[in-house]
């Protein structure tokens, strides 16, 4: 009792209130526990859970059997799983063209000239378009004879070939596809950053004589530094996990397997094969991948920022 | 002098506008080209599509596609199903969301920035990282083949709205809240009275993202549903597309996809302001 009594005099002659103190801790806590459960829930119980069945045999169904690294032996030798790795890596050269594109689009719109709104709408309508449509729409648009992409290009002479089942072709129109959608989202954020350097950094460059390209060079650029950071960290992380228009637009991961991405994969050995145990173990490979690729990012930035200043 | 090299500049940034006229037209054609091609194939007959050269403008036009879509009972509850999942997901998670972030921007609680760094991290959990897990979670308290799973993790929050959220309510000054309580306001009446109002915009902004994202989802919904009037939009186009390809009926494969993404279009074009500047300025902060 006396003890109790103790502790509770040493608690009030901290905080002065403590009740009202701890009515809002108890406000506070009330208010953080659903998404806090939901990360234990949906997040990380899974991830644990993920790494466990990594290392066993299981279809999901019945026993799960410890095998030890047998998974990532099988992987090691699994044509079909470094395929996939190597055309999910290949498709992201999408992102680099975008990103040049998508900023080229944006230093054109920064000059405030008349229609900037309606260009900023009608490049960003494939943005929010579902993927879904979208790519049930490019697999009609790259149909071989009355595709929409080879009527354009008979325009001038040219006989496009059956863009989605070709070996060589499958991949660049996927990338064209990715790139159509995804630059009003980069350009309408290169824009922002454009809008929000200071005037005077450009008056100052006038008065020092620098010419369009070195503004360009020492002030745009720079300045957009942050956005493009942004911009290849969220596309390389999005682009490792392509799963919707592979799995529309070439059901069988195309032909000889080219256009099957390793989340296309992942899904095929767990939702189809039941082989939960593998598929757990490429899905964690995966994981590792994109943080290291991340955190590399991260470390390169942050380098380069030093380099600056 | 000065008054002839103004003109010359004028003249010569003049013809450097017209250039990048050109250009912008040109990418916007490009852009909605497609989207405009995709309408005019669902106005075809079946013949129409393969007739060549092309017609952008059909001649006659044709409503016998959407008149075929609207017999399509799969269409119907792949409609119900996605309007069910994405308003209840968006509604109870904006709630869920919005009340976090007040408590990690205004409220005292120890341990409430490591608490936000750790649900910072599972931002950086990818979805085919922890899908099979949750799949079988999912299947052992016989939730397959139901809404349940599309549901219930959403309303427990979305990450990024938190972060968004909180980063937003740091411009508001804590005096607010302060006089707030010495008035003897509760902290659920503080924030329905006082935060959610001035949050307003950039719960709207995030909201209507959301929604954009949950109706859009496709893998989801593809690894819980199985039965035919479960499935959600996306899937039903997908799995009908799929079905009339082979029959080589491109306008009513066109007119189904036109009318899945036509709802977030209408929304996007209502809300294009809103939602083009809380994109621009997640970028900037981001």
């Amino acid at each position: 009792m006396d003890s109790t009594k103790v502790v509770k005099k040493k608690k009030s002659m901290f905080h002065h209130d403590s009740k009202l103190y701890r009515d809002e801790h108890r406000a506070a806590f009330l208010m953080i526990i659903l998404p806090v459960l939901g990360f234990l829930i949906f997040s990380l119980v899974p991830l644990i859970y993920s790494v466990f069945a990594s290392f066993t045999n299981w279809n999901g169904i019945g026993q799960m059997t410890f095998t030890g690294l047998t998974n990532f032996k099988l992987m090691l030798k699994d044509n079909y799983f470094w395929k996939t790795l190597y055309n999910t890596f290949f498709l992201m050269i999408g992102i680099p063209i975008g990103l040049i594109l998508s900023f080229l689009l944006a230093s054109a719109l920064s000059r405030g000239l008349k229609g900037t709104t309606f260009f900023r709408v009608i490049y960003y309508i494939p943005v929010i378009s579902s993927l879904a449509a979208i790519a049930i729409m490019w697999q009609w648009a790259y149909n071989g004879d009355y595709g929409l992409v080879n009527q354009v290009l008979a325009l001038v002479g040219i006989k496009g070939p059956n863009w989605l089942q070709n070996v060589h072709t499958v991949k660049p129109a996927i990338i064209a596809m990715s790139v159509w959608k995804g630059l009003g989202y980069s350009m309408l954020l290169y824009l922002a950053a454009i809008q929000s350097v200071p005037k005077s950094y450009y008056e100052a460059a006038d008065l020092d004589g620098a010419n369009s390209f070195q503004k360009f060079k020492n002030i745009t650029w720079p300045m957009c530094r942050p956005v493009t950071f942004f911009l290849i960290i969220t596309n390389v992380i999005g682009g490792s996990q392509i799963f919707t228009e592979i799995n529309i637009m070439t059901p069988t991961g195309g032909p000889e397997y080219s256009s099957a991405t390793i989340v296309w994969y992942i899904w095929q050995k767990a939702f189809k094969n039941f082989q939960m145990g593998y598929a757990s173990a490429m899905s964690l490979v995966l994981g590792i991948l994109i943080f290291i690729i991340t955190a590399l990012q991260f470390y390169m930035n942050r380098k380069s920022d030093y380099q600056l200043s | 002098m000065a008054k002839t090299a103004s003109v010359g500049v004028r003249r010569q940034s003049r013809t450097a506008n017209v250039f990048i006229y050109i250009i912008l037209i040109l990418g916007g054609i490009i852009m909605v080209g497609p989207l405009l091609w995709m309408v005019s194939t669902s106005l075809k007959d079946k013949m129409g599509v393969f007739q060549l050269p092309p017609q952008w403008i059909p001649n006659p036009v044709r409503w016998d596609a959407y008149r075929r879509l609207f017999k399509l009972s799969d269409m119907y509850t792949g409609f119900k199903n996605t309007i069910i999942v994405s308003l209840t997901v968006t509604i109870i998670g904006t709630m869920t969301s919005s009340l976090a972030a007040f408590s990690f921007a205004k409220l005292r609680l120890p341990f409430k920035n490591t608490i936000f760094l750790m649900l910072l991290i599972a931002l950086m959990v990818p979805y085919p990282a922890v899908m099979i897990p949750q799949f079988m979670i999912f299947s052992q308290i016989g939730w397959v083949d139901t809404l349940k799973p599309l549901i219930v993790p959403g309303l427990f929050g979305n990450i990024t709205m938190i972060f968004f959220l909180r980063q937003y309510l740091q411009s508001v000054p804590d005096s607010v809240i302060e006089s707030a309580k010495i008035d003897g306001a509760g902290y659920m009446k503080i924030f329905i009275s006082i935060i959610f109002p001035l949050i307003r915009p950039a719960v709207a902004a995030q909201f209507i993202l959301w929604f954009m994202g949950a109706w859009n989802d496709y893998l989801a919904p593809l690894i819980y549903l199985n039965s035919p009037e479960k499935q959600t939009l996306q899937v039903v186009i997908a799995n009908l597309s799929a079905t009339y390809a082979t029959q080589t009926d491109y306008p009513l494969i066109m007119a189904m996809s036109f009318i899945a993404l036509l709802p977030v279009l209408i929304v996007f074009l209502i809300f294009q302001k809103q939602i083009i500047e809380s994109v621009a300025l997640s970028g900037t902060k981001g």
